[in-house]
């Protein structure tokens, strides 16, 4: 599990960043942000896209209006893209094969006698 | 709404630059290919070809561009609307395709392009947008018409693109696709009213249909043959489907919405063939289609001296925002200390 990712959506700022100084955001474009939707009471958030945005009610004003104009959500999270770790893509065999032989853990390993009905 | 189904090269013209051989390591190469063979998807932070990569960029942001300058044509109708109704209606498609244009621009930007770059390239004009807004909207059918026929070619190409290899422009092609419905229904439905009307308004709408008809055809780029990037794009599941196909499916849906809307389509060679269970259609004039592709356009300087101003006139609007933001971050900051 070598180096983690900068999320997609701040692929922008990773790839541009480089060499300035990364203190202060660049002065020309609004900063990145990441929208999580819950579309109804109940459900979790769920990732719906991004959006450029100057702060975090900002953002939050613009999610609304771009992602719930058909009363698409109930509740909405602004994460900062830049904020967000995600695995690299390069480590999906290191991070996620060694469950493909651990079988014994879903329940359909297990044989139970049909009397027993239902578990 | 709106793209083009075909990708055109931002530095136009009909022919196509020689094939540059690929330098990629032969090992990821091969690893890419065997992921889009067996129909899988590409994501942000996959290793993909530069080729991909530009090719997708090029195509997303122009079709991010062609939903921000197709709000100018409708637009330009928000005052004029004939009923309240229509007005929020058509206010409500134009907010659509301001969104449209940020779910693409997005996609666009996970491929390592920035919003600035893109704006910068269509507002310097070395980017393209979809050609059909650069032809005037006259009369308060060509609304109803875009609807209807523009819309109705753009769902044509952009279903197929909700099953694109690249993740996040398939993505937001599914969000696009879910609200484009609306559009088109809107539009055809606007004309149905307009045909129960007087002589006048059934007129208007034949000739908005005069108008745009052979426009909306060209919509779905050239001919497969003429396509030479097209093979690439089938190849790297970008296009599923071909020019010709997709126009020919839009002529076969078409025809009969256009029977029971009562007007005729300017083609005099339109007609069923009952061996190709097809409608076969007359000649496409792809001189003047590249002539507006190419800049020379009856819209072309307006459509673009518009998104220019509107961009410049918001420019003090972005910089304030920011001021304010990075000024409350920092009493925020002091406050704490």
């Amino acid at each position: 599990m070598s180096n983690a990712q900068p999320f997609e959506g701040a692929r922008t700022e990773a790839r541009q960043g480089g060499g300035s100084s990364s203190t202060t955001p660049a002065l020309k474009e609004w900063p990145l942000w990441e929208v999580f939707v819950r579309s109804k009471q109940g459900l979790e958030h769920k990732h719906c896209g991004s959006l450029h945005a100057a702060d975090a009610s900002q953002a939050l004003h613009m999610a609304r209006d771009v992602y719930t104009r058909r009363q698409e959500g109930v509740s909405i999270w602004v994460v900062p893209s830049a904020a967000i770790t995600a695995s690299n893509p390069d480590d999906k065999g290191e991070l996620f094969d060694p469950a493909a032989d651990k079988i014994y853990r879903h329940p359909t390993f297990y044989e139970i006698p049909e009397e027993v009905g239902h578990m | 709404m709106y793209t083009q189904s075909f990708s055109v090269p931002d530095n136009a013209g009909q022919k196509t630059a020689a094939r540059t051989p690929s330098t990629e390591d032969p090992e990821l190469m091969a690893r890419f290919d065997a992921r889009i063979d067996a129909d899988g998807r590409i994501e942000p932070q996959d290793w993909m070809p530069e080729a991909y990569r530009r090719t997708l960029v090029r195509q997303i942001s122009q079709h991010a561009h062609s939903e921000i300058v197709g709000m100018l044509p409708e637009g330009n109708w928000i005052s004029r609307a004939p009923s309240l109704k229509r007005k929020a209606i058509l206010i409500a498609k134009v907010q659509d395709e301001g969104g449209h244009g940020l779910y693409l621009y997005s996609a666009a930007e996970t491929l390592g392009t920035s919003r600035d770059q893109m704006l910068e390239g269509l507002h310097s004009g070395r980017a393209k947008y979809s050609s059909i807004f650069n032809y005037p909207t006259l009369n308060w059918a060509d609304v109803g018409v875009i609807g209807w026929l523009v819309d109705g070619a753009a769902i044509m190409n952009q279903i197929p693109l909700c099953r694109c290899s690249y993740g996040p422009y398939a993505r937001a092609m599914v969000r696009v696709c879910k609200e484009e419905s609306f559009h088109q229904r809107q539009g055809y439905e606007a004309l149905l009213v307009m045909m129960k009307g007087t002589d006048a308004q059934k007129a208007m709408v034949q000739d908005a249909v005069d108008r745009w008809w052979w426009k909306c055809l060209a919509m779905f780029g050239p001919p497969d043959a003429d396509s030479p990037n097209s093979a690439q794009g089938m190849r790297w599941g970008i296009k599923r489907i071909s020019n010709d196909d997709l126009r020919q499916k839009f002529i076969d849906a078409t025809v009969p919405q256009a029977q029971v809307l009562g007007v005729t389509l300017p083609d005099p060679d339109l007609k069923w063939n009952e061996e190709r269970q097809h409608h076969d259609y007359g000649q496409i004039d792809w001189q003047e289609f590249w002539d507006t592709v190419e800049g020379n356009g009856p819209c072309n300087k307006e459509r673009l001296s518009t998104r220019v101003k509107a961009h410049n006139d918001g420019q003090w609007v972005r910089e304030a925002a920011l001021a304010y933001a990075r000024k409350q971050q920092e009493r925020a900051k002091k406050e704490a200390a």
